[in-house]
């Protein structure tokens, strides 16, 4: 048996009996992010292919959602810190140990060319707008230019939302001090999770049955590797220290067991794999159905392993 | 140099007043500290051993809180002291998320604090104010680098330990048992 207490009284807020910095917030932004990182990347992927004309629905209906859900998660890091006022330190320096300022650095690139993203498609929106009008010519003449330059756009945004999405889960694992993050799988688990969840929402958006068709492929392939990343995961921790052993215990029987099993492995990931299957098969699911699963899932994902990485520590 | 503390927990008593010396000394707010006394006992009944430990900042050479600060707020200084500046923090909170030790904490005013060493006092020569007030004189301060000092002297002829070593941020306080 062993026994610990502070004798000193000792009770700092959000910090004990169990560590609570990271609040709601942090987890709605990683999902976001993730999503975010997920539609950019698949629609510059698919610019870059040449295929914009026949696959609308990513490249043009998909990605209005990234400045909202990117500009959103912005606001819910601002608002988790405790000294927002001074949040433009983050841009006087770039710490590369710190996946953090990495983080803050990607952000500051990838948002803006979110917005002239969807800027650029504006006049295929309202087509029944006069952009001939006064000053709306010279917005015209903006989104001509984004369009003339949207390939370098998708060249930029290849890399970059790779780093978005990867840099989520390595913003948690970089944490030696939590067992639970801290292990080398956490970054490509939550990218695929992002990709995985921006395929789903472009699967919501599309109007043509063929692309639906492809990101259904796309996404039943991301929730198979995303099952294998988990399953490792859980190697990973049975295989690891004392502590690592611990923290799994919360996935295994704890506090989050029915969290992560049943809402983010059960029906987050293999009910929607299944039903993207027997859609693929020729039978009729109803699209939203399997989508809203794995947007949910993701969501919640995000959220277990963000409030119970902080319940685990070092013990000494 | 290199600044280290040694803790005899066979002197310990657990008495805290290291806890409310610091709180004073450093006008740490009402409800939060910057150091703590951990009462850890081990085995089962009645063969039960206790350990006393007054615990704070480990000062670490390989700080995880200074490698994840996404601003440069957290810093090391002279003698290996970390230090937070208040005006670079944006209280993100990724240096108490690193810390496996929980020594650092949100101020009320927004910024992250922890232990400092008492680095006003020890630049005047001073001890820090913990060692300073502790009745049993179980805490002692000093030079690593110094081998004729106090807290060398100590891990020279003393078994000790450190906490958490296996979390590989190399820890600065050393518990003599």
């Amino acid at each position: 048996m062993k026994e610990e207490l502070f004798i000193s009284g000792r009770h700092i807020p959000n910090i004990d009996p169990h560590l609570h910095i990271w609040h709601w917030p942090i987890s709605v932004y990683l999902f976001l992010g993730g999503l975010a990182a997920g539609v950019l990347f698949f629609a510059a992927l698919v610019t870059l292919l040449g295929k914009e004309k026949e696959m609308t629905g990513v490249v043009k209906r998909a990605t209005i959602v990234v400045p909202i859900a990117l500009s959103f998660g912005l606001i819910f890091l601002i608002y988790d810190l405790k000294n927002p006022l001074y949040s433009w330190q983050l841009y006087l320096t770039l710490r590369l140990e710190s996946p953090m300022s990495w983080g803050a650095w990607i952000l500051l690139l990838v948002t803006p060319i979110s917005f002239l993203w969807t800027i650029g498609y504006f006049k295929e929106y309202f087509i029944y707008w006069d952009w001939e009008k006064g000053i709306w010519k010279y917005v015209s003449i903006f989104i001509d230019y984004i369009n003339k330059y949207r390939k370098v756009l998708a060249w930029i945004l290849i890399p970059s939302t790779i780093i978005l999405g990867i840099y989520t889960g390595i913003l948690l694992s970089a944490f030696n001090a939590r067992p639970l993050w801290n292990n080398a799988i956490l970054g490509p688990l939550f990218l695929t999770s992002g990709l995985s969840t921006g395929a789903a929402l472009i699967i919501l958006v599309s109007a043509s049955h063929k692309e639906r068709r492809m990101f259904s492929i796309i996404d039943l392939i991301l929730i198979i590797i995303e099952l294998f990343l988990i399953t490792h995961l859980i190697m990973g921790f049975y295989a690891g220290p004392q502590v690592q052993q611990e923290a799994a215990k919360l996935l295994m029987g704890g506090e989050f067991t029915i969290m992560f099993w049943v809402f983010v492995v059960i029906l987050g990931l293999a009910i929607p794999a299944i039903m993207e299957i027997m859609e693929l098969a020729g039978l009729r699911i109803p699209v939203a159905v399997p989508v809203l699963l794995v947007l949910l899932g993701g969501l919640i994902f995000r959220f277990v392993m963000v409030d119970a990485g902080q319940l685990t520590r070092y013990l000494y | 140099m290199r600044y280290a503390m040694a803790i005899d927990t066979k002197k310990c008593v657990g008495c805290s007043d290291c806890v409310v010396a610091c709180q004073t000394e450093n006008k740490v707010p009402i409800g939060y500290c910057r150091d703590w006394v951990t009462e850890s006992v081990h085995g089962t009944y009645p063969q039960l051993e206790i350990e006393l430990r007054t615990e704070r900042c480990n000062h670490c050479d390989d700080a995880p809180c200074v490698r994840c600060c996404p601003t440069g707020a957290s810093h090391i200084v002279e003698g290996g002291i970390v230090l937070v500046e208040e005006f670079e923090c944006i209280g993100c909170g990724a240096c108490i998320e690193s810390c496996p030790y929980d020594a650092r904490f949100s101020h009320p005013e927004g910024y992250v604090d922890k232990c400092t060493f008492c680095m006003h006092r020890v630049n005047r020569g001073q001890q820090p104010a913990c060692v300073s007030v502790c009745p049993t004189k179980c805490m002692y301060f000093g030079d690593l680098d110094d081998p004729r000092s106090e807290v060398s002297q100590l891990l020279k002829t003393r078994k000790y330990k450190a906490l958490a070593p296996e979390a590989g941020t190399k820890p600065q306080i050393f518990y003599l048992m």
